[in-house]
């Protein structure tokens, strides 16, 4: 009765797509769980986190060192890009001359969308060679750090710009009129008042670099070990699903959905997070 | 606070060291981050452009992708492009124009679908290739395929598009609603009519972004489309998407370097093309939007 | 299905009310009624906006509705097309019958209501297209598939509203290119091309520059006797010049009423109710 006329019908219609798009987050829950259920149940947690070492042919299965390296790496990434990508926001509102303004967005908006096999390449191609230099053989958690890090500074800088512009013009000249210097209400005001926005944005950062897979796979040589020092090689739980999925069977395969599930949960908590601080900033 | 009443002559002395810092922080940082992006841009057209030639494009590979072109790549990293653009270009319309048009602001299920999409926006791409593998790849039964790969990545920039398409709509004043009910237009019309025309550049900037995100994946491909680097002959063949290609001459083909870095070059020339033109259009939404 | 007059999609010529020249027209205060409200309620999410409002509005005559911003008047008009039917929270009850039909009817066809009542915004709201199309995509959403009957009537429409000579030579330029009354004149072509026997005017010169405020007056004004036109203002000075009817309403216990409803010229020379006399004599609003 209610599909009597074209509209409804147009909208029932609408509804369906809208419906299936607000699904797939479930099913993609639904999916890695039903995976990774077996390993869940013959492994247990207890196997995941207090067996040695990672032999998943030897029913092995400790995760702990790969779920080290990845957060060692995210926070080595962030440390370095935080501050860069901080810093060249700020630079391009406020110091940049106009003319460089355009074409240095342009850039960032680039390296944003640089593929992330296109940096693992130059990775591995340039950067590799050159820690090696220093420690060979140079595929290293450092150079996992430097790439990634270059992978998410943009994020950083996107997400500080729109932040810092969100700042009411009424602040900027509240503090004119009080007669701070540009340096005196970058910091006492508008970094401040930005804040929420820019910890948004480091926050999805560090989602993206947890969940980077392929440049860190090219880069940091892959042994699982826990890392001691920057030029130890290493294995994220990213890269070991992309290297194990071709040849892994049962308990093995459900294994590295596990993993898949720890991942998704992980950045699941630092977006949601980072949406609850910009939505609280936005509520200020 | 001391400085706001400090004369111009001992400006800012108490926090000096602080204030000077700022400039130089930020210029430092912006330098760090240019030279890297420069670095590797230049990198990539320095040892790929001598690879770059007819052949290249047109050639199919030979000795495992260490000599002759790319071709059936690009073959089908258009196939799996296309595929998923052509997938979730109506699903994210729906999607967008439903929550826009039809559901009332603060409904619930607009709210959990708004929240969806952002989980989904940050969900890792090697999640995306897992979901793949298991949903399309064995529960649907469409194996190693093009159909496959194109259907999770179609997954992968719905939340681009549908929040893109929404801002559109949401730019479009209500003026322009209220005028097309009052002329009469059905619900149906006034969406294909006016509001879907006066959000059209939106729409499509968040498409362009959308194939430039899809175009540069490689983790959710490799369990999904695979690697084989023949011709592919229809949808549910395997067929290598050039990030793939990239990733393989790089890591499992020794001397491949050489034509991964072509391969490179060939991807991020067109991931310029395509993000230029997007930015293009979303600089000019914004001064439609300043100037109106 | 029974059919109403707003059920039966093509018929376009109506009761009468057409295009004509200026001088055809029905003559006008026969006071016959077009539009009947009988205890109109309107709230927006359970606040009352409008409470107890009954009227009649006289075919072929300008009806004002004056008073203060935030006193009902654009509400009454929308529920009259039914746009209120557009804001979520919204809650209409009374009965409003339109050419004796009820418009609250389940089998009330509302496009083509909206094609017979047709209604001028206060901010003029041409689309973002050419000239041309914004007066084209109407007629052929309303199924004028022959493309002479279309252009004949956006002549007729743009010639009505002395908008032709204007735009006569631009008709594919955007329509946002025009000036502010122009803008509005083309919106109000729009609606006359549907060949519509009602018009609403939600303040339609309001948001226009003095010189374009009194083109469209005089242009409203021309309408009288070819159309039911009912128009919101707050200009009092510009009722009295267009209208036959005047509605004066105001807000009592926080809800917009009708306080007073007569012909224009005795709800100004003598009004019964001694809100009215203050506010058309400016002593309150």
């Amino acid at each position: 009765m209610f599909l009597r006329t074209p509209d409804s019908r147009f909208a029932f219609g609408l509804g369906i797509g809208a419906v299936c798009v607000s699904s797939i987050l479930l099913l993609i829950f639904l999916f890695v769980t039903g995976e990774a259920l077996p390993a869940l149940k013959n492994v247990g947690l207890r196997g995941f986190l207090f067996d040695d070492a990672w032999y998943p042919t030897d029913e092995s299965f400790g995760l702990v060192p790969m779920l080290v390296s990845s957060f060692v790496l995210s926070v080595g990434a962030i440390l370095l890009a935080g501050p860069v990508g901080v810093a060249a926001a700020v630079y391009r509102l406020y110091y940049a001359p106009s003319w460089i303004r355009k074409p240095y967005r342009w850039l960032v908006l680039l390296l944003a969308g640089m593929p992330s096999v296109v940096l693992g390449l130059w990775g591995l191609v340039v950067l590799v060679p050159l820690i090696a230099r220093i420690e060979p053989p140079g595929t290293s958690l450092i150079a996992g750090i430097l790439v990634v890090s270059l992978m998410v500074a943009p994020t950083v800088t996107i997400m500080s710009e729109s932040a810092l512009e969100g700042v009411a013009r009424s602040s900027w000249s509240g503090a004119a009129a009080l007669g701070l210097s540009r340096e005196s209400t970058l910091w006492n005001v508008v970094l401040p008042a930005a804040r929420g926005g820019i910890a948004a944005g480091i926050l999805l950062a560090a989602a993206r670099a947890i969940g980077e897979t392929m440049a860190v796979l090219m880069v940091t040589g892959n042994i699982v070990q826990m890392p001691d020092g920057p030029f130890s090689a290493v294995r994220v739980l990213t890269s070991n699903i992309a290297l194990e999925m071709a040849y892994a069977t049962g308990d093995h395969r459900a294994a590295l959905f596990v993993s898949g599930l720890a991942l998704t949960i992980l950045v699941l908590l630092l977006s949601l997070t980072a949406a609850r601080i910009a939505g609280l900033k936005n509520n200020v | 606070m001391s400085d706001s009443f400090s004369s111009s002559t001992e400006r800012g002395r108490p926090h000096r060291i602080r204030d000077a810092l700022l400039p130089v922080a930020a210029h430092l940082g912006t330098l760090v981050l240019c030279g890297f992006a420069f670095w590797v841009i230049m990198d990539i057209v320095w040892r790929g452009a001598p690879g770059l030639d007819w052949s290249f494009f047109v050639d199919e590979p030979t000795s495992a992708g260490r000599g002759g072109g790319i071709a059936p790549i690009l073959v089908s990293t258009g196939l799996i492009v296309i595929t998923a653009i052509a997938a979730a270009t109506p699903l994210g319309l729906a999607a967008a124009i439903f929550l826009v048009e039809f559901m009332p602001t603060g409904s619930r299920f607009a709210a959990w679908t708004s929240l969806s999409l952002d989980v989904l926006a940050g969900v890792p791409s090697i999640v995306f290739g897992l979901f793949g593998s298991a949903f399309f790849g064995l529960w649907l039964g469409m194996g190693f395929s093009i159909l496959s790969g194109g259907l999770t990545l179609a997954c992968m920039i719905l939340p681009l598009l549908v929040r893109t398409t929404e801002q559109g709509l949401r730019m479009v004043p209500d003026d322009w609603r209220r005028g097309a009910a009052a002329l009469g237009l059905s619900r149906f019309s006034a969406v294909r009519l006016v509001l879907l025309p006066a959000a059209g550049s939106a729409v499509t900037a968040g498409l362009l972004l959308g194939l430039g995100r899809a175009t540069a994946e490689t983790a959710a491909l490799i369990y999904t489309s695979g690697y084989v680097d023949r011709m592919p002959s229809s949808l549910f063949d395997s067929g290598r998407a050039l990030s793939v290609h990239i990733y393989d001459l790089a890591m499992n083909v020794a001397g491949g370097d050489e034509n991964a870095y072509a391969s490179a070059l060939v991807l991020i020339l067109f991931l310029i093309v395509v993000n230029v033109a997007a930015m293009s259009i979303s600089d000019f939404l914004l001064r439609k939007k300043v100037s109106t | 299905m029974k059919t109403g007059p707003y059920t039966d999609k093509n018929d376009a010529s109506g009761s009468g009310y057409t295009l004509g020249p200026v001088v055809s027209g029905p003559e006008c205060c026969t006071p016959e009624a077009v539009i009947a409200v009988r205890g109109l309620d309107v709230a927006y999410d359970g606040v009352a906006a409008l409470k107890d409002v009954s009227l009649d509005i006289y075919k072929g005559c300008v009806t004002a509705l004056i008073g203060p911003s935030g006193c009902g008047k654009s509400t009454f008009l929308s529920s009259l097309n039914r746009l209120t039917d557009m804001s979520g929270g919204c809650r209409v009850s009374g009965s409003i019958t339109v050419d004796g039909w009820n418009i609250h009817a389940p089998e009330v066809n509302l496009q083509e209501l909206r094609r017979k009542v047709g209604m001028i915004f206060q901010r003029p709201n041409p689309f973002p297209f050419s000239v041309r199309r914004n007066l084209d995509m109407p007629l052929r959403e309303h199924g004028i598939s022959n493309r002479y009957e279309r252009e004949e009537r956006i002549e007729t429409a743009l010639i009505d509203v002395g908008l032709w000579d204007e735009v006569r030579d631009r008709l594919d330029a955007s329509a946002l290119s025009l000036s502010g009354g122009q803008q509005q004149r083309l919106c109000i072509a729009r609606a006359l091309i549907l060949k519509p026997s009602i018009l609403l005017m939600d303040e339609p010169c309001s948001a226009l520059d003095p010189l374009s405020s009194a083109t469209v007056e005089s242009m409203v004004g021309s309408l009288r006797g070819r159309y039911t036109v009912v128009v919101a203002t707050h200009n009092l000075a510009q009722a009295r010049r267009i209208a036959n009817y005047a509605a004066f309403f105001w807000v009592k216990d926080r809800a917009g009423a009708l306080i007073e409803y007569d012909t224009c010229g005795r709800l100004f020379e003598t009004p019964k109710h001694k809100l009215t006399a203050a506010y058309v004599t400016g002593i309150a609003g």
